[in-house]
């Protein structure tokens, strides 16, 4: 069976639950595909042994990349592309670029992170997504197993999946 | 396993399951709306147009259809420009800076509070654009585009251009953090959807969100960044706005307290203005369970803090205004309370010192009636605040020769009446089309924080 397209859904009612599964379902030997949840629940990245994301990183880079060409811009356009005497003071000086600097940091580091945030996690309008279970953007956590991945067939996973507290186990294949 | 305080009061009521958050707040995007929201609607879009009127007519015959004159060349053009401003500074101080305080009762109300936070910076841009004449050049006056008339470049050394980056900054970055914390809600919205028509509208806003773990843990460093970029952003913001005054000379705008003291009067207003709102739309949509008295109290400590230190701020400036033994600033404080505009300082005074500190009251700050009163009677004494720090400062001018009175046209009150409409028209659609309460949120403290869960302890 080719990875990717036949799945084990096991359906959770609780994130708690869900949580304890997940440790279970690994330690027998599982791999997990992905774990779908109404809202974050906290401890499951270290469950699935998930590392933690580099956006905060990327956000600390898109901020230098502002900082620098807002003062790269000011300092070019005001001291040096068309000098202007304004008040009589110095063509280009560092204190009244600070809150265009800050601005244009703030701006870039927010909309450079959230911009990674979407390419990383491929979110974007007409995306059709594949929905393991309608009910998971409700109230069911859902852990998806694929069949193509795992050296265990369809009836020794669905067993494992139902002893670790799942209250479905269903099969979901996609095109 | 979970820790349940005995002490605090459960925030959100009325036993609720994760299933009933998702019931609750889905329904009113997906029912046909209650037949006030259809009268609220009506109201609003009829202040539009008489708004639409006036606001044409003062783009096509420029400014001076305003009362301004020589000696008040500012009035109540900046005064709803900085009114405005300031309103739309709770939302993103709920999400960002109590985001970081940990406080789970943000969570009820930060949706909201954001999308007000949004439509209200959108209305406070109207008027410095109006203000402008022809606004359709106005890239050129505020972005740095080359251009081949006048000074190649905007003047990076004056605070007004400061405030176009302080303000479109904060416009973007708000409206970022709301729509990634819409993501989860619209794919909630998209799986509920009975007809093709919204399961394509709400397929395409949710960017096609599942909800996997990985997309959460991204997700949360993303939230919290996104917070933690904000919290000095909201700060800045009007700190900017309050230089556009205090780097001037003229006497009453001169002053470093400035920054601070409008920092806290924006909070202050910003939170009177999501009280306003927030008492209709949890009568109206219903939603008592999850925006409880608890909530409303703890806005309004919020209130009668930030109110205070305005209140210490005014008593400051007058303070400073006499030690400093200039005549001028003493006289532009005298003539402030004791003027012809002697009656717009008792109304801020009022409004703004006096009548918030009704809310040491446990009884007041709890009651819904007086919460709703008071929370009006701020943002009227706010405005008042705005317009004594700018048309008082400016009417006595150096010569006497030169002194004036402001008074407002036909066209002043008009095109304040169109952000009004705007605002409110923005408000009641998003109320409609939008989920009101940030349901992902709401869910993920549901174990810890509900009646029901208390219950079962």
């Amino acid at each position: 069976m080719a990875p990717g397209n036949h799945f084990i859904v096991g359906v959770y009612g609780d994130d708690h639950h869900a949580l304890k599964a997940v440790k279970s379902i690994r330690e027998a030997g599982v791999k997990i595909y992905e774990v779908f949840s109404p809202f974050p629940i906290h401890g499951i990245d270290d469950a699935l042994g998930y590392k933690r994301s580099r956006l905060p990183k990327a956000a600390f880079m898109f901020g230098t990349l502002g900082f620098a060409l807002a003062l790269i811009m000011q300092y070019w356009m005001m001291g040096y592309d068309w000098q202007m005497i304004i008040g009589g003071k110095n063509f280009a000086s560092l204190p009244p670029f600070i809150p265009v600097t800050f601005e244009l940091t703030v701006l870039l580091s927010a909309l450079g992170m959230v911009f990674s945030f979407f390419v990383v996690s491929d979110l974007k309008p007409y995306k059709k997504p594949r929905i393991f279970d309608l009910r998971i953007t409700d109230n069911k956590h859902v852990i998806a197993v694929d069949l193509g991945n795992n050296k265990l067939n369809k009836t020794e996973i669905s067993k494992i999946m139902a002893q670790s507290g799942a209250e479905e186990v269903n099969e979901k294949s996609f095109d | 396993m979970e820790v349940v305080s005995s002490v605090r009061t459960p925030l959100i009521t009325g036993a609720k399951t994760v299933g009933d958050v998702t019931q609750d707040i889905c329904v009113r995007v997906e029912a046909k709306p209650p037949r006030t929201w259809f009268m609220a609607l009506a109201v609003s879009l009829s202040l539009l147009a008489v708004g639409t009127y006036t606001l044409f007519f003062t783009v096509w015959d420029g400014i001076g259809v305003w009362g301004l004159n020589k000696t008040i060349g500012w009035a109540w053009d900046i005064t709803n420009f900085v009114w405005w401003v300031g309103i739309g500074h709770a939302g993103t101080l709920i999400s960002a800076i109590l985001l970081l305080f940990r406080q789970k009762w943000r969570m009820s109300i930060n949706r909201a509070a954001e999308a007000m936070t949004i439509f209200a910076v959108i209305c406070a841009a109207f008027f410095p654009l109006v203000h402008m004449g022809r606004l359709w050049l106005g890239f050129y006056w505020v972005l740095p585009l080359p251009n081949t008339f006048g000074s190649l470049w905007v003047n990076f050394n004056s605070p007004l251009l400061w405030d176009v980056f302080a303000i479109t900054t904060y416009f973007t970055v708000s409206l970022v953090f709301w729509y990634v914390g819409l993501i989860p809600d619209f794919a909630t919205i998209r799986d509920r959807a009975k007809n093709r028509i919204s399961a394509a509208i709400y397929g395409t806003l949710s960017f096609g969100w599942t909800g996997s773990a990985k997309d959460w843990s991204r997700y949360e460093s993303v939230s919290l960044i996104l917070a933690g970029l904000a919290t000095p952003l909201v700060l800045s913001v009007h700190t900017v706005v309050s230089f556009d005054f205090a780097t001037s000379i003229i006497p009453g705008w001169h002053t470093t307290i400035f920054p601070p003291y409008f920092v806290s009067g924006a909070v202050f207003s910003g939170f009177a203005m999501v009280l306003t709102l927030m008492l209709i739309t949890r009568k109206v949509y219903k939603l008592e369970d999850y925006i409880t008295i608890t909530h409303i109290e703890f806005m309004n400590i919020i209130i009668i803090v930030t109110g205070s230190i305005v209140g210490i701020a005014y008593l400051t400036e007058l303070f400073m205004a006499w030690y400093s033994g200039v005549p001028a600033e003493q006289y532009a404080f005298l003539n402030r309370a004791t003027g012809p505009y002697w009656w717009a300082y008792t109304i801020m005074m009022t409004c703004n010192v006096i009548s918030p500190q009704l809310f040491w009251f446990k009884k007041i700050r709890t009651s819904l009636w007086a919460t709703f009163i008071l929370s009006i009677v701020v943002n009227i004494g706010m405005w008042f605040e705005r317009f004594v720090i700018i048309v008082t400062s400016l009417h006595r001018d150096f010569l006497p020769s030169s002194w004036a009175m402001f008074y407002p046209t036909f066209y002043d009150i008009g095109d304040y009446l169109f952000t009004f409409g705007f605002f409110f028209t923005a408000f009641f659609l998003f109320a409609k089309f939008f989920p009101v309460v940030n349901m992902a949120e709401v869910k993920s403290i549901i174990k810890s924080s509900s009646s029901s869960n208390k219950a079962l302890k």
